[in-house]
């Protein structure tokens, strides 16, 4: 029988609903983590990124951390972090390291966003009268969405990539069932769940495509509207 | 740190391993991605797809790719080759819309001056258009170098060794150091690969010296937004 | 380009994508070793090792101990889980390999009912294939054991793994995530002691979750330094739950005899405390190639 139609078998026999961790809990469990550790994240470097981005200060440091991230290996950092915060707390050392994966990709996003308007347009705003706080808000942070909704969809694909690896220290997650599985040397099983991770990582890819195609301001990459133009 | 001078042999040892191990899908990676990445640019229709699937590549996490990859092309789950294979096919899938945007950012002027020069198409590409989109490329393939690097310590988990080895074991002997070391090597590693890239592109691109040019921070930024970033693959 | 040519390439690329897809779509096993995998010298006794820091010491003691004796040597060490390497060891490409008697007997014949070291040995040589030999077998051990802290032991009366049905209320078994499906996991307390439990995975640190309460009962090796250091009781077995699991090399047949006697002493000289001991020398941060020196030098056999 050919491999795939194996993992496929093993992916829909009545044994997935039970056990130690039915199939669709782990699921639930993974887009759970994936979402909290993304809030949080998002929570700390949209308010960082926009203030990097719309005062020019910090941008160096910015860039340079985000290509740092790059490098860590998330892997590690997991393990590390389980290790020591200790065992009781293994979940929470866990979502600490995916926060911490996932910051850079958000702060770059939320800064993008807000250095790609036009300066005209920002320019324009002021003459207009908005106070800073107005212009971040009402004319940068919106042009600039779509630069942001781009880091949240990296920052959410490398957590739910991540939130797998974490299987190795029984996070639970589609994760629990690769590990199982290699311990068990059953092929099927791994094959199975890496499937359910893929789709998973689609969807949300996917999602994150129609967002952003629904928040594209009329201009598209913030060319000054016609009331703001400078004349 | 007494575990790490105690056990620098063992670090040395895995860091070649983990170099062996990552520089065969970063070169490999560029290779392949050149004509890709040039179809990809050339071709409108084609080159669509063709990003489209290197982004979808991209988003696979990684251990669900070194998973399936036996079931499509019947490597041995065990074998190194098969780890090999899918950081390449990462590399490949960054490298590749690198290059469609580094030809893209040639400026048609100048392309179009040495076509009334008499360059044939072949020398155009590498006498022109793949010069001057050096930087972007370099750019692309510092990323593509650093995350390579990181993204071998997965190989650990399905038994292929190299600084991923010390997390697993230093997991299961409770070594705090070891971990940390694994990571701090590694991370070393990346920084020191990409210091090299940098200076072997000021060597080759000498005009890129003095200032980077505005078009190419901005690309390298401005990637992160449009999800080329290598987040999704961990 | 003539929009024709971009059709074709298009259909060419996709054509050569099914093409990959479908023969690959093999029903090979993707577990199993390549073909013309790793290949040693000719002359150079392979050994390799569990990914399992435990299992490489003893590995690297053999390695040290036959160097020490002259022969050639090269290590392959954390290989991985028993249905991997078993095969390359059953073909020669592995040609010594640390094993425990009662796991690997359970993988040869999962029916095997004894349970002593020496029945389960003599079982395990019978079912060995011909091109693997046991050599003799240690008096150390590591084997799967339920363990649970002295405070549920004495607040529970519990000797014993049978005791367990003292328990009022919901005991949590902990363990790798695979102890979910093995026999001597949850199905084979129902069937043996007839204990409905409840399985948590709990991955490597099984012993400290054990302590810290998140688990009634874990599963931790029983050459785990933890189980002293933690203070945890290691619960008997009376109806042969665990096989017993002695250290045993398992050698390709066609060099087995060579390095029989080099090997024996080694196995012979290694007591039940020792492997406790040398893990707990690792996992104080020990490097393995010293404490395997340490041991042969202190056993006068290097």
């Amino acid at each position: 029988m050919n491999l795939f139609q194996e993992a496929l078998a093993w992916l829909t026999s009545p044994d997935r609903a039970s056990g130690t961790l039915p199939l669709a809990e782990a699921i639930g469990q993974h887009i759970g983590f994936t979402a909290v550790s993304v809030l949080i994240a998002a929570a700390i470097a949209i308010p960082l990124g926009y203030l990097i981005g719309h005062t020019g200060k910090g941008r160096e440091m910015a860039v340079g951390l985000s290509g740092a991230a790059r490098a860590i290996p998330s892997f590690g950092l997991i393990l590390l972090l389980v290790l020591v915060l200790g065992v009781t707390r293994s979940e929470i050392g866990a979502v600490i390291a995916f926060v911490l994966l996932a910051i850079p990709s958000i702060l770059a996003g939320a800064y993008a966003g807000v250095q790609a308007v036009d300066r005209r347009t920002v320019d324009a705003a002021r003459s207009v009268g908005m106070t800073e706080w107005q212009i971040l808000l009402k004319v940068e942070a919106p042009l600039g969405l779509p630069l942001l909704i781009g880091g949240l969809r990296s920052a959410t694909l490398q957590v739910v990539a991540t939130v797998t690896l974490a299987g190795y220290v029984n996070l639970g997650g589609i994760g629990f069932h690769i590990i199982q599985g290699l311990q068990l040397r059953r092929y099927e099983q791994i094959l199975g769940a890496s499937l359910i991770v893929v789709v998973l990582a689609l969807t949300l890819d996917l999602l994150f495509a129609l967002i952003t195609l629904a928040v594209r301001p009329g201009g598209g990459s913030g060319r000054p509207r016609r009331r703001l133009a400078t004349s | 740190m007494n575990w790490v001078l105690d056990n620098l042999d063992l670090i040395g040892r895995l860091s070649l391993d983990h170099l062996r191990l990552s520089v065969v899908p970063i070169v490999l990676g560029f290779v392949i991605a050149i004509p890709l990445g040039w179809v990809a640019w050339r071709l409108r229709i084609t080159g669509a797809v063709l990003l489209t699937v290197a982004g979808l590549l991209y988003t696979i996490p990684s251990i669900a790719l070194i998973v399936a990859l036996p079931a499509i092309i019947g490597t041995s789950l065990l074998s190194e080759s098969n780890v090999t294979i899918a950081l390449t096919l990462y590399a490949v899938a960054i490298m590749s819309r690198s290059v469609a945007e580094a030809l893209g950012s040639v400026d048609t002027g100048t392309r179009q001056a040495a076509v009334a020069m008499g360059y044939s198409s072949w020398r155009r590409f590498w006498g022109v258009d793949f010069p001057l989109a050096g930087p972007v490329l370099l750019a692309g393939l510092r990323v593509v170098a650093v995350s390579t690097i990181a993204l071998v310590t997965v190989g650990a988990l399905v038994g292929i060794d190299s600084l991923g080895y010390l997390f697993t074991n230093g997991y299961q002997r409770r070594i705090i150091p070891e971990i940390l070391a694994g990571l701090v090597v590694t991370m070393a590693l990346a920084l020191i690969v990409d210091g090299l890239l940098v200076l072997v592109g000021r060597a080759l691109m000498p005009w890129t010296r003095r200032q980077p040019s505005a078009s190419v921070k901005e690309s390298a930024e401005t990637s992160f937004g449009r999800g080329v970033n290598p987040g999704g693959a961990a | 380009m003539h929009a024709q040519h971009q059709r074709r390439l298009v259909a060419a690329g996709l054509a050569t994508a099914a093409a990959l897809i479908l023969a690959g779509c093999a029903s090979g096993d993707p577990l199993a070793e390549e073909d013309g995998g790793e290949s040693s010298s000719s002359d150079a006794i392979v050994i390799g090792s569990q990914d399992y820091y435990s299992n490489e010491i003893v590995a690297e003691i053999y390695a040290q101990a036959l160097e020490n004796a002259g022969f050639e040597v090269e290590r392959n060490f954390s290989i991985g889980q028993r249905e991997a390497y078993m095969p390359s060891i059953e073909s020669g490409e592995i040609d010594l390999f640390p094993e425990y008697t009662g796991n690997t007997l359970q993988y040869f014949d999962d029916t095997a009912s004894v349970t002593e070291a020496d029945e389960v040995y003599e079982a395990l040589v019978a079912a060995l294939p011909e091109s693997i030999t046991a050599l003799d077998y240690s008096e150390a051990s590591d084997q799967d054991s339920y363990n649970v802290t002295a405070e549920y032991a004495e607040a529970n009366d519990l000797t014993t793994i049978a005791d367990l049905a003292n328990v009022d209320g919901e005991i949590r078994v902990g363990g790798p995530a695979e102890l979910e499906e093995r026999e001597y996991g949850p199905t084979g307390l129902e069937e043996l002691y007839g204990l409905t439990v409840a399985f948590e995975p709990t991955a490597a640190t099984t012993a400290e979750a054990l302590a810290a309460g998140q688990i009634d009962v874990g599963n931790v090796y029983s050459a785990d330094p933890n189980i002293a250091a933690l203070g945890l009781v290691t619960l008997e077995d009376p109806e042969g739950l665990f096989l017993a699991s002695n250290v045993v090399p398992l050698a390709s047949s066609d060099i087995a005899d060579e390095i029989a006697e080099v090997i024996n002493a080694v196995s012979a000289a290694m007591t039940a405390e020792d492997l406790v001991a040398l893990n707990q020398e690792s996992v104080d941060g020990g490097s393995t190639d010293d404490i395997a020196t340490e041991w042969l030098t202190a056993a006068g056999l290097v």
